[in-house]
């Protein structure tokens, strides 16, 4: 298993008062597979995501990752997960602004010591980049910057792909061409992907599908060929 | 009611970021507070020197003296007076008491027109008590104290006298000075009747001089004002940089705010009103509390300023400051100003601003690329102007402008060159980190560049004065130990006493060395005349600056005059030269020596050409050689043998140690201006960082999320702050050097009449950049914690997809 969560809880303080996001979730993701959380705002997916990230800590519960548990790690050891194990990709692309996009593909890769230049240049033709190389991310359509927030990630051969919504920000046509690519991609690199989205169709084409509400889940369903 | 709703909305921005707010208003008090001090300094000052012009009505009435600057005989008086010419004599001097001086005016209050009297003086029913021996003297209460105890006509307490000036009648002057029967000018009445015989034909050899509105004293002290108003504009100069960063910033901030005002109907013309009526609500806030800290800064630098135009060209001047309600006003003035200037640019782009304007950061970059590349051009341009101007100008205004066009020029410059060496770094790094380290800082220049040049004016203008004054000091230092060579320094109380003295010290001391002066006007301006003994002393150590090989035979002999070196710049007068002495003869120069921290021209005879020539010298003062081990002796031998006070008496140690009191003095207000334009500068650059920090979660939550720790992202985001600051520093040293040497070579030269060589002190460098490097850690401390302390909730929020 690569991805264990085990009577996972969270709960933030708002003005209105105490807010359970999460109650005792329990799942599991093989190495290699693809899992889709999907459910409606505020059902606790994006908190779920960053929870494996290791960008926020459970109220209660256990988190394993790659063999490794995450509430037993310390600023820097979530930092080195995140940097070598799991790559993000997010629906505001989060690009940097101030490299190129050459600079910001191979950004990850780099920061993990994994960068291959073979790979990123296959990636990026792959992802339709090789002519923007020297653009800015402020100088692409949502679209492209998607495909570089995809490729960056990719580019460093993550165990655990984390997708928050990766094409909310696009149009049906242009977030469908990019998620095949993605899923094509994915399974190139035999990286697992848990992926966030409110649209059914989309988890439709993951390996299984994981419905929330209110903070619990509610349903779990396989794809069906 | 749409302008109040708009008003509401745009005024909301500040009530969510009061720390913007509070920026802007600490920018612009300390800017004005700064800029009005100086001010309130040079109007105090200026108005002491209008007092003094106004003395005797030299600022509106003629006056008549010798065209030689020998005293005006009894009976050209008399001979004008028969003529028909309404004239009231005055004779003016300088009474030694020990070691007070007090500037003498005799006056004769039956003749002297109504204009040129005080109102009090001789004319509140003591008339008779002034006319009759003993007679009275009228002098400020401050005089008064100094001079209790002393035997002279009875004091009368005036409060229309500046300290250190006493008026008594002609009579009884003339007989404290011991000049019976001189007279030194001729007040003219401006009623005269018509048909009058004219002056020359009267009396041979005297000339009418026409009312003098600034004064010789407004004339001396105005380079140093103007070296005041440099600095107070310089510091003003600072704190707008915070506030054109404050209101930028607020602006950009409020970009969303504006488009949406102006998409629910609001006039371009509306909102830009808007906006310039919250400023002018902020300037006047401002104002308000930059004029009552400028009072502050006033008052606190006053007593330095005063004790220095004492020191350097005993002005007088009172050390506390008056209110003034046209202060006040030129307070607000110049707050307004400041504003306006400041946020011109950001009113002119909401002005224009398309609706649907769309906000990028890298746009916001890029657009600064084509800005410094005209940034550079006008950089360029300013250089060169500046090489022009200090190649071929000449003057004190041009000397300013050099310096301006250098500070400007390089704060213009700045951001070109640290944009053209983040670029370099990028390209070189190989590290990812390092690479996104270095573009990051780059995409963060536009925001802090202002706040960048602020530091470096600040900095430059530390370098540049501090050389400055380091090379001055140690150039005086040296000085002092060959002009004051003899060991001890005696002045007896009056001239029999003098007499006793001289007689006493015969045998007892290697030399007894005269320092006898008289003042008068040479070249139409007022000197001082010394009488130099021909002793090893002298030909030894006396610092002369160009000479010939028989410079000091020729002085010894009474056919050679030394100059200090004011006079001979002032007048172009080198060696050979005639020189025409108070009393009407001639001399020729024969040397010019240096003499810093006089204002004054300054000629030195031979001690005998003195007596020959003006018998009638105080010869009160003397300098000792001796062994130093009979210093102790001797003096304690003279304490009790004469009995003089501990003033009269004073050792090469003391007065060397007193000089350089004097010299710290002066420079001390301009010390503490630099110390103040520097944490102008720091605040600046606090102001930046701190409005800066509330932008950068956006750009450093996805390092973070790829694998960076927070305590990382805090520690390169303090490595920028001193990357940016050391680079910053750097280019503060040659512009400072620069500045320095135009100081030392171009304003002292025209300010003071000197020029000094330049020296380089690295030590001090390694100071002021220990102090900036602090001043950057500490306005970097807030934003660092908060972002250290930052919440990892904080940081998800920029990935939030429900924003």
């Amino acid at each position: 298993m690569l991805v264990v969560l085990e009577d996972v809880s969270k709960s933030y303080q708002t003005a209105e008062g105490r807010l359970d996001v999460l109650q005792s979730i329990d799942l599991s993701l093989d190495a290699g597979r693809s899992l889709a959380l999907t459910g409606e705002s505020g059902s606790g997916k994006s908190t779920l995501l960053h929870l494996v990230a290791g960008l926020d800590h459970p109220d209660a519960g256990r988190i394993t990752v790659d063999g490794q548990e995450i509430g037993g790690l310390d600023d820097k050891g979530r930092a080195t997960l995140r940097r070598s194990t799991v790559g993000l990709v997010f629906q505001q692309f989060n690009l940097i602004p101030s490299l190129t996009v050459a600079a910001n593909l191979a950004f990850h890769a780099r920061l993990a010591g994994r960068f291959d230049a073979d790979w990123q240049q296959r990636l990026t033709k792959r992802l339709g980049l090789d002519q923007l190389l020297t653009r800015y991310p402020e100088q692409l359509s949502g679209g492209q910057q998607q495909r570089v927030a995809i490729g960056r990630t990719l580019a460093a051969r993550p165990k655990l792909v984390l997708a928050d919504e990766p094409t909310g920000n696009l149009d049906e046509a242009t977030g469908d061409a990019v998620m095949a690519l993605m899923l094509s991609l994915v399974a190139e690199t035999g990286s697992s992907l848990l992926m966030v989205t409110h649209s059914r169709r989309l988890a439709g084409q993951l390996d299984r599908r994981i419905h929330l509400r209110s903070g619990r889940i509610d349903q779990t369903a396989e794809r069906t060929e | 009611m749409m302008r109040r709703a708009a008003m509401a909305a745009l005024l909301s921005h500040w009530r969510r970021r009061p720390l913007q707010l509070v920026m802007l208003l600490l920018g612009l008090s300390l800017a004005t507070a700064l800029w009005s001090g100086v001010q309130a300094i040079n109007a105090e000052a200026r108005a002491s020197y209008d007092r003094a012009a106004a003395t005797l009505g030299q600022d509106r009435l003629d006056r008549i003296v010798s065209a030689t600057g020998a005293p005006i005989t009894q009976s050209a008086y008399i001979a004008l007076r028969r003529a028909g010419w309404l004239v009231s004599p005055v004779i003016e001097g300088t009474l030694r008491l020990g070691p007070t001086r007090l500037h003498l005016i005799g006056i004769d209050p039956l003749t002297m027109p109504a204009e040129g009297l005080e109102a009090d003086i001789g004319r509140d029913g003591d008339l008779l008590a002034f006319l009759t021996p003993p007679g009275l003297l009228y002098v400020s209460a401050e005089t008064a104290e100094r001079l209790s105890g002393q035997s002279l006509p009875p004091l009368k307490v005036t409060a229309s006298l500046l300290s250190g000036i006493g008026m008594t009648d002609i009579g009884t002057a003339q007989r404290l000075l011991g000049k019976p029967g001189d007279i030194s000018q001729l007040i003219v009445a401006s009623e005269q009747r018509q048909g009058l015989p004219p002056i020359e034909q009267l009396a041979p050899g005297l000339v009418v001089k026409t009312p003098d509105a600034q004064g010789d004293l407004a004339r001396l002290t105005d380079s140093f004002h103007l070296n005041l108003t440099a600095f107070g504009f310089l510091a003003f100069a600072v704190g707008l940089f915070i506030v054109y960063s404050a209101i930028g910033l607020a602006f950009e901030q409020r970009r969303a705010t504006f488009r949406t005002l102006r998409s629910l109907g609001l006039p371009a013309t509306t909102l830009t009103g808007l906006l310039l009526a919250e400023l002018v609500g902020f300037a006047l806030v401002a104002g308000v509390a930059g004029v009552l800290l400028g009072y502050l800064v006033g008052s606190v630098l006053l007593p330095g300023v005063a004790a220095t135009l004492q020191g350097l060209y005993g002005a007088s001047v009172p050390g506390t400051l008056t209110l003034r309600p046209e202060w006040w006003a030129s307070g607000l003035a110049i707050a307004l100003f400041g504003t306006l200037a400041a946020a011109a640019q950001s009113l002119w782009r909401v002005w224009r601003m398309p609706l649907l304007a769309p906000a990028q950061p890298r746009a916001w970059a890029r657009a600064s690329e084509l800005g410094l590349r005209l940034q550079a051009v006008a950089a360029i341009a300013l250089f060169a102007t500046t090489i022009v101007l200090a190649v071929f100008g000449s003057g004190l205004v041009v000397g300013f402008s050099v310096l301006g066009g250098l500070l400007l020029g390089a704060a213009l410059l700045l951001p070109v060159l640290l944009a053209a060496f983040l670029a370099l770094m990028q390209r070189v790094t190989k590290r990812p980190i390092g690479e996104w380290f270095w573009a990051d800082t780059r995409q963060q220049l536009p925001g802090l560049s202002l706040a960048l040049m602020a530091l470096l004016l600040a900095l430059s203008a530390n370098i540049g004065v501090g050389t400055m004054v380091s090379s001055f000091r140690l150039t005086f230092t040296g000085w002092l130990d060959q002009r004051l060579a003899a060991e001890l320094y005696v002045t007896a109380r009056d001239e029999a006493q003098a007499a006793d003295l001289r007689g006493w010290l015969a045998g007892r001391v290697d030399a007894v060395l005269p320092i006898w002066s008289v003042s008068g006007e040479v070249r139409g301006a007022p000197a001082e005349i010394f009488g130099v003994a021909d002793h090893p002393t002298y030909r030894n150590n006396w610092p002369l600056l160009a000479s010939v090989p028989d410079t000091w035979d020729r002085v010894a002999k009474g056919t050679g005059a030394l100059i200090n070196e004011q006079l001979s710049r002032r007048d172009g007068l080198v060696i050979g030269d005639s020189l025409m002495l108070p009393g009407g003869w001639t001399t020729t120069v024969a040397g010019v020596y240096s003499d810093y921290g006089n204002p004054l021209p300054q000629v030195m005879i031979g001690i005998d050409a003195l007596t020959t020539h003006y018998p009638d010298v105080a010869r009160l003062r003397y300098g000792l050689r001796l062994p130093s081990d009979k210093i102790d002796v001797i003096s304690e031998a003279l304490r009790e043998r004469f009995d003089l006070p501990p003033e009269n008496l004073v050792d090469q140690a003391s007065l060397k140690r007193r000089s350089l009191d004097i010299f710290e003095q002066t420079f001390s207000v301009t010390a503490a201006l630099n110390i103040l334009t520097l944490g102008v500068a720091g605040l600046a650059m606090f102001a930046s960082l701190m409005t800066l920090s509330t932008m950068r979660l956006p750009q450093l939550a996805p390092i973070w999320a790829m694998g960076l720790t927070r305590r990382q992202l805090v520690l390169l985001e303090l490595a920028r702050t001193l990357v940016l600051a050391a680079i910053t520093l750097l280019a503060a040293l040659p512009v400072g050097l620069g500045l320095a040497w135009v100081l030392l070579s171009v304003v002292n030269v025209e300010a003071f009449g000197w020029k000094l060589p330049m020296h380089i002190f690295p030590m001090d460098w390694v100071r002021l950049a220990a102090l900036a490097l602090a001043a950057s850690l500490l306005s970097a401390f807030i934003p660092l914690r908060q972002l250290a302390a930052v919440a990892p909730s904080d940081l998800l929020r920029v990935f939030a997809n429900e924003r």
